[in-house]
């Protein structure tokens, strides 16, 4: 069902991790569907992504495609990340089932959703960049037991 | 551990060896139309009949309410739809419950295209039928009650003996998909009231295609397929003698012993239980806990999704299930978790493993480790979790 690369950044993920005090922080998704995606930049004066790392709630098409988006932009500047888009990452990845293309739309955001969270703090503007869709985490109250 | 363990028996089971020699002379040396009035066709016949035998003796039916059909999907469908029109007289309501398997689900919405009303019984928190929702769910136009054995999923044995005598006292024919429960539970259908019981040979190791729908004598069931006599004129079509054959030969390995397999099934199911549930935080046993079936284990993890643990586990060998939305082939997990209550995220993080009398404890250790690594990595990758531990720390 998958292809070779996405077994491979599933099995071995690039980049999995957190950054502290990183430059810019997105999330997107949503729980309820079953995919949460979390990206961490790290970028320099000169607006080059330093580092990138990802958390990922989800399928194994969902961490695969955040592993690869994360690949994707390391190094480039953060106008140069804009064209790292949802086809890029799936064509990088030798394809997706069609099920599964919306992951690769979630990596797109979540890197917009990241590269937001920069520009807000530090008062720039990216070309192209809109402000990414609400965190849509729902506060479902949870009155499931669960084993401690 | 060498090669794979199987902990997916719920899909389906390795065909025994036996069955596969049982159904072998049907093939090319008693290969004859069971119609057919030579010796050849008739060593057709005789297989059938020994079959049919065989099934009518472990459900306390008598052979001849036994029509094969080819598989469990098909029993369903012909119970429902066929039942609904020849009782359409009298009425056109039927009462199933919400976490019916898709074969009896999606026959309802058929027949409510086709003016049927169908109520959906609701199941409380250990997946059990809510009979009192039931008593107060049967209408004068009730035709059908459709409640399965045991759930595919969680395992919940439905409280059959309860609900068939309901139907008897109301006069309301009692249809049970018995496909996980045949088998691996002793079933009267006299002592339980059931008019209509659907089973599938590969859930007890016999083989694919091939099932059977037991219809009480007396029942007006109509052909469902239209053709030949055989079945007693209501399933045409050519035997399939080799499958038949073999699922015979499968009901009575299944019946030999099954207080035994019950039991030793039951021990491993309660192990394996134990250790996860000790040894793996934030988990949660979904399904009853006793009234379930002797091979179903089923978890929810939190923080994680089912379907990266299954590419985990398949990873190191083991076969297992999830009834996460990436499994199910839409964006909503399991239909059953949700009827149980259990919130969407939640329901994406779940594990079924089946296991059988084969299964050994090693496998089982094996297992344990297996799942308890795999959650813990995919923990370490979940931004749920990292918020979660960031919120512990801050209590």
């Amino acid at each position: 069902m998958y292809s070779e690369k996405v077994m491979d950044h599933f099995t071995n993920p690039r980049n999995m991790g957190e950054i502290e005090a990183a430059s810019g922080v997105g999330t997107v998704g949503n729980a309820k569907c079953g995919d949460i995606m979390r990206i961490y930049l790290d970028i320099d004066e000169n607006h080059v992504i330093r580092d990138c790392k990802f958390k990922t709630f989800g399928c194994g098409a969902a961490v695969a495609t955040s592993s690869m988006a994360t690949e994707l932009v390391k190094g480039k500047t953060v106008e140069e990340a804009m064209a790292v888009t949802n086809q890029a990452v799936m064509e990088a990845l030798d394809g997706l089932p069609p099920v599964k293309v919306h992951c690769s739309l979630l990596a797109e955001e979540a890197i917009h959703a990241a590269l937001w969270d920069y520009a807000q703090k530090n008062g720039i503007e990216i070309k192209g960049l809109k402000e990414p869709k609400k965190d849509i985490h729902e506060d479902e109250e949870e009155e499931t037991d669960w084993q401690a | 551990m060498d090669g794979i363990v199987y902990l997916d028996n719920a899909a389906t089971t390795k065909t025994a060896p036996q069955v596969v020699e049982a159904m072998l002379p049907y093939f090319s040396e008693h290969y004859g139309n069971a119609s057919s009035i030579y010796g050849l066709g008739q060593e057709s016949q005789k297989a059938i009949d020994q079959a049919r035998e065989r099934i009518g003796v472990s459900l306390n039916a008598a052979p001849e309410e036994i029509y094969f059909t080819a598989g469990g999907t098909e029993a369903d469908n012909w119970a429902l739809i066929a039942a609904a029109e020849a009782y359409e007289a009298k009425g056109k309501h039927i009462i199933t419950s919400c976490i019916e398997h898709h074969a009896v689900l999606h026959t309802c919405r058929y027949l409510e295209r086709r003016g049927y009303e169908v109520t959906y019984l609701p199941v409380k928190e250990n997946g059990m039928v809510d009979l009192e929702a039931l008593k107060q769910a049967v209408r004068p136009d009730t035709i059908l009650i459709s409640v399965m054995f045991a759930n595919n999923e969680i395992g919940t044995i439905q409280p059959i003996e309860e609900i068939g005598r309901l139907a008897k006292e109301k006069g309301i024919l009692f249809h049970t998909d018995a496909v996980q429960a045949y088998g691996h539970l002793p079933i009267d259908v006299q002592a339980l009231s059931i008019d209509l019981l659907s089973a599938s040979g590969h859930k007890l190791q016999g083989p694919k295609g091939i099932g059977f729908l037991y219809i009480r004598k007396g029942v007006k069931i109509r052909a469902f397929l239209h053709g030949g006599a055989q079945e007693r004129k209501r399933r045409a079509g050519t035997e399939n003698v080799p499958a038949i054959a073999g699922l015979g030969t499968a009901v009575q390995r299944a019946f030999t012993g099954l207080t035994e397999r019950m039991e030793k099934e039951s021990r491993l199911r309660d192990y394996l239980i134990r250790r996860i549930e000790e040894e793996i935080p934030y988990c949660r046993l979904n399904g009853d806990r006793t009234e379930r079936l002797p091979g179903n284990v089923h978890f929810c993890f939190r923080f994680i999704e089912g379907e990266s643990l299954l590419m985990l586990l398949d990873g190191k060998g083991i076969c297992a299930s999830s009834g996460s939305a990436c499994t199910s082939g839409s964006l909503d997990p399991s239909h059953v978790l949700l009827a149980i209550g259990l919130p969407h995220e939640i329901a994406h993080g779940s594990l079924r493993l089946t296991l059988n009398q084969e299964n050994t404890v090693e496998e089982l250790d094996y297992t344990v480790e297996a799942v308890r690594e795999a959650v813990e990595r995919l923990r370490g990758m979940s931004p749920l979790y990292e918020d979660f531990v960031k919120q512990e720390k801050l209590k």
